[in-house]
């Protein structure tokens, strides 16, 4: 190629890259998805157990920590494997399993509390974040299981320890 | 005593029988009547050429099959790579060096197939793929094709589809260019047999019910409506619809290449748009293209354009209104 | 009789149905000990309302129903409740309810018949819910429900489905033929219980004598209200929604029931058990099924009691011949093979095949699809098995959901028709029940969030009540002054 076709060529090259490289970024951050409904996406992505294992309050926190990126996505083990790789195909990003360190995946669980040794101290009553612990001070306190996520949180306040975890009895569907 | 333990299987207990060989087998059988013409327009290379596909074809896929894992017997058997073999053997110029023809070959079965994850999975027609590589890398062997006719040591000679895009772009007028010899009836002079032969082979799978009939219809539509437009307009400039229905791989293209199931779409709606876009294609490149029979990139464009296609012309199903 | 177009999809089978009806209608011995499931295909067992050692007589009540989907059982044999224990039914382990057999078949003497035409339709319909007719063609779904729903919905076109037209199964054809007086007047009860003003009988046109003998049966009621109507003998066009297309038109909505475009469907047989309920009082107990395959001695149709195990069917179709490998309950297109002949008859079963290894299709090994679209052409409910396949394997739920793997009725024809021999049936049945599964799972999450949700508010309110108590404390306090 000689040196006269060759500037215009390269300049071409140049100009053609410079423009379309700006249209993406312009539409990248002009076209970006509103953040609020990228909270929805990701927090129905979760299972809702709101147990508290990533450190947030609760699934919806987590939600806004993953969709303003300070959060990584492989930090829910209810949701196990399937949330995370969910979660990856939302977000564009490589799945991963879920990091040990916030806990191991376990199989569908209820709560069950255990009527012989209750002692009736309504302890556990606000610790269930879904509420689904009926009772009242001295009076039997128990599980409604189709309403329980499984996130043991009931487990420490109670100073008897009459609660333990089982797979549910019917399952879903 | 009665038996009180059962075999216990998903229904349904009864199925057709239909086969992939089966498949496989009628299309070849179909092909018959097409290198029969062939043999006798151009001698017996073709029968060297079918040989080498053949054995090449199914070396590759052994050899695919071995690396992959697969059950070797089962998928050999399935008769689908020789399917490709003979569709690229009668598409090459029969003079065609063999190692030629087995380069193309392997180039189907491996790059044009396997490389996609085998049977059913390959977004292109191999056997035009292992056409489009062989057309770009070798142009002056894969362009020369001999004169149709008895003395099979003839001189070989351009094409009709050859010598009309050659004509054209020298500006003789359509009666001058059709003079030449390379001419026929309506067609090209050998040319207009194999369509006919290929077109009698293809009616045959679509009364077999082997292939539906609107990707054919679609593609022959899409290719002479053009064709037929323009040449109206411009007479001087443009061939006519016959001429292009009964010149290069036009039936071959219709009836056994743009029907590859495997890389074509799925719906009925589908197929008819992916049948009138080869057509169109087809015509666009012979007559603007730098290439005198667009058969095989227009199915090799339109293998691209599938999954759209596939996902936009999904049909209502019972119970549900419009889409 | 008037033809109707025929439906684009549907597969030409092999029908199989000579053989059985060679001979007339049979019945079947009573057995020894009926064993009846307490859940007799709904899902839901009903509650005994006996207890062991109770005497019935045929016809006595011994369960009530749970729930809108099951119905109420009645004892199909006189004699003593001796168990109601676990034991294998056709549906897998579940609770029965055993009476020993005394031999006498005495009905009990409560049963009488009723005067359907001095009843008007909602006391037609309430009588009609204490016979325990559940519908006969397979799916078991309570008559006297069904007519009710179309009675609320102002139905006003009756389908009587004789079509049966899936391979094996001809119980509707030997009904049809030798009793059809009893479907025509069941016809007449129905319409009188639906409000429903017409009646269309559809029977397919490979079974000439039993539209010869319906006709006759219609001519002899010398009610215009009621037509018959052939159809082409194609699979499946006797499945509810493919039948109601065919003979109106119309499809039935996909999230909705029949009664929504104003057609209720009954089959043949459902319609006769309610002729013999007001007829002579008696409830379900016995019903008409094929028993055929190479397996068996003497194919037939008999007309059998409820709670008779298969053993016994065989054994009164002259026991098994040959080397029969599956036992199927129902037809050749979705019947479900059993792994026992222990297990007991219910309302549901229309057929029994003892299946020789001649019988069956030898399936090549599944090879991977082609994408040749014959499965598309052959569904009866225009999707695109194909496509699904791909989604199924990819575990895809958008694009199940988007190709509508929740109509797919399992009819079995793409399985038919598939070159590559892809178990597609079972795999869509497979991919059902995890969508299904996950469906269940995605709801559960929605209320436990909504809890969470109202638990976070709860607490909230909690604290700002208790943050005004303790201001308005303040200010009492800071109000009253240092004294």
């Amino acid at each position: 190629m000689s040196g006269a076709t060759l500037l215009p060529a390269l300049g071409l090259a140049a100009g053609l890259a410079a423009t379309i490289g700006a249209a993406l970024g312009w539409a990248a951050s002009r076209l970006r998805q509103d953040a609020d409904s990228l909270v929805e996406q990701v927090d129905a992505l979760l299972p809702q157990t709101q147990c508290g294992q990533c450190l947030y309050p609760g699934c919806r926190p987590y939600a806004e920590a993953i969709a303003t990126g300070t959060a990584d996505i492989d930090r829910c083990p209810p949701g196990g494997e399937a949330t995370v790789r969910a979660l990856a195909a939302l977000l564009g990003r490589e799945p991963r399993p879920v990091d040990p360190q916030f806990g191991p995946t376990k199989p569908r669980q209820v709560a069950m509390i255990d009527e012989e040794r209750c002692i009736g101290c309504a302890l556990c009553l606000p610790a269930c974040p879904v509420d689904a612990i009926v009772g009242a001070p001295r009076f039997m306190h128990t599980v409604i299981e189709a309403q329980c996520t499984g996130c043991e949180l009931c487990l420490p306040p109670c100073p008897v320890d009459c609660i333990e975890l089982r797979p549910p009895a019917v399952l879903p569907g | 005593m009665p038996a009180t333990q059962f075999q216990a299987v998903a229904p349904p207990h009864l199925i057709a029988g239909f086969t992939v060989p089966r498949v496989m087998f009628q299309v070849l059988l179909a092909l018959v009547p097409f290198a029969v013409v062939h043999v006798w327009l151009f001698g017996t290379a073709l029968l060297l050429q079918l040989g080498v596909a053949a054995v090449t074809a199914l070396g590759c896929e052994a050899l695919a099959l071995r690396l992959r894992g697969r059950p070797l017997p089962q998928f050999l058997r399935d008769g689908s790579v020789l399917v490709t073999a003979a569709l690229l053997a009668v598409s090459v110029p029969p003079l065609l060096p063999w190692w030629l023809t087995a380069f193309g070959t392997a180039v189907a079965v491996l790059l044009g197939k396997h490389v996609y994850g085998g049977l059913g999975q390959n977004p292109f027609n191999p056997a035009m793929v292992g056409y489009a590589v062989l057309l770009v890398s070798f142009p002056v062997e894969m362009t020369r094709w001999p004169m149709p006719g008895p003395e099979w040591d003839a001189l070989t000679g351009a094409t009709a589809l050859d010598a009309l895009r050659t004509g054209l772009a020298q500006s003789y007028t359509m009666q001058e260019i059709t003079a030449d010899p390379a001419f026929g009836r309506v067609g090209a002079a050998g040319g207009e047999w194999l369509n006919l032969a290929a077109l009698l082979g293809g009616t045959y799978l679509l009364l077999r019910r082997v292939i539906r009939w609107q990707i054919p219809l679609a593609m022959l539509s899409g290719l002479a409506l053009p064709a037929a437009v323009m040449h109206a307009t411009d007479p001087g400039a443009y061939a006519g619809a016959l001429f292009h229905l009964a010149s290069g791989a036009t039936m071959l293209g219709a009836f056994f290449i743009a029907t590859d199931p495997v890389s074509a779409a799925t719906s009925d709606r589908g197929r008819l748009y992916f049948g009138a876009g080869i057509g169109v294609l087809t015509w666009i490149i012979r007559s603007w293209g730098g290439y005198p029979d667009g058969v095989a990139f227009a199915v090799l464009l339109m293998n691209l354009a599938v999954p759209l296609l596939d996902r936009h012309t999904v049909p209502r199903i019972h119970g549900h209104r419009g889409r | 009789m008037s033809s109707r177009p025929a439906l684009p999809a549907g597969l030409r089978l092999d029908a199989r149905k000579t053989a059985p009806l060679r001979h007339p209608l049979r019945t079947a011995p009573a057995p020894q000990v009926a064993v009846l499931a307490l859940d007799q295909g709904s899902g839901v067992a009903a509650e005994p309302t006996v207890a062991v050692g109770t005497r019935v007589g045929i016809g006595t009540p011994i369960a009530r129903a749970v729930g809108e989907a099951a119905t109420d059982l009645h004892a199909p044999v006189s004699g003593v409740v001796v168990e109601i224990a676990t034991r294998l039914t056709v549906a897998g382990m579940g609770r029965c309810i055993l009476i020993e057999n005394d031999g006498t078949d005495a009905r009990d003497p409560a049963l009488v018949p009723v005067d359907w035409r001095a009843l008007d339709g909602v006391a037609l319909l309430d009588c009609l819910r204490g016979a325990g007719i559940a519908g006969l063609g397979g799916a078991a779904f309570p008559a006297a429900g069904k007519l009710a729903l179309a009675r609320a919905s102002a139905v006003g076109h009756l389908v009587l489905n004789g079509a049966e037209c899936e391979p094996w199964i001809c119980c509707d054809d030997a009904l049809m033929r030798e009793r059809a007086a009893d479907v025509v007047l069941g016809g007449q009860v129905m319409l009188a219980a639906s409000g429903a003003t017409r009646c269309t009988i559809a029977i397919e046109d490979d079974k000439p004598e039993a539209i010869a003998a319906i006709a006759a049966a219609i001519a002899a009621a010398q009610d215009d209200r009621i037509e018959l109507v052939e159809l082409p003998a194609l699979y499946p066009l006797g499945a509810e929604r493919q039948l109601i297309e065919a003979i109106t038109g119309r499809e039935v909505p996909h999230d909705a029931l029949p009664p929504a475009i104003g057609v209720v469907c009954q089959n043949v047989g459902t319609a006769a058990a309610v002729a013999r309920f007001v007829g002579t009082g008696e409830p379900l107990v016995s019903r008409i099924a094929t028993v055929t395959g190479s397996g068996v001695a003497c194919p037939g149709n008999l007309e059998v009691r409820i709670g008779t195990p298969i053993a016994g069917l065989v054994a009164a179709c002259g026991g098994y011949q040959g080397d029969p490998a599956r036992l199927i309950v129902g037809g050749a297109m979705t019947g479900q093979s059993l792994s026992s002949d222990l297990v007991p008859m219910t309302k549901g079963v229309n057929c029994i095949v003892a299946a020789t290894l001649a019988d069956l299709a030898v399936r090549a090994p599944e090879m991977p699809c082609i994408r040749c679209g014959d499965c598309a052409q052959a569904c009866p409910a225009r999707l695109l098995p194909q496509q699904l396949h791909r989604a199924a394997q990819a575990d895809d739920r958008d694009a199940l959901a988007l190709l509508g793997l929740a109509d797919c009725i399992e009819c079995g024809c793409c399985d038919y028709v598939c070159p590559s021999q892809i178990p597609l049936t079972a795999r869509f049945h497979a991919a059902r029940v995890r969508m299904q599964l996950h469906d269940a799972e995605r709801q559960r999450a929605a209320e436990a969030r909504e809890r969470f949700e109202r638990h976070v508010q709860r607490l909230a309110e909690q604290a700002e009540a208790e943050r005004l108590a303790f201001e308005a404390a303040r200010r009492r306090a800071r109000g009253a002054g240092p004294t």
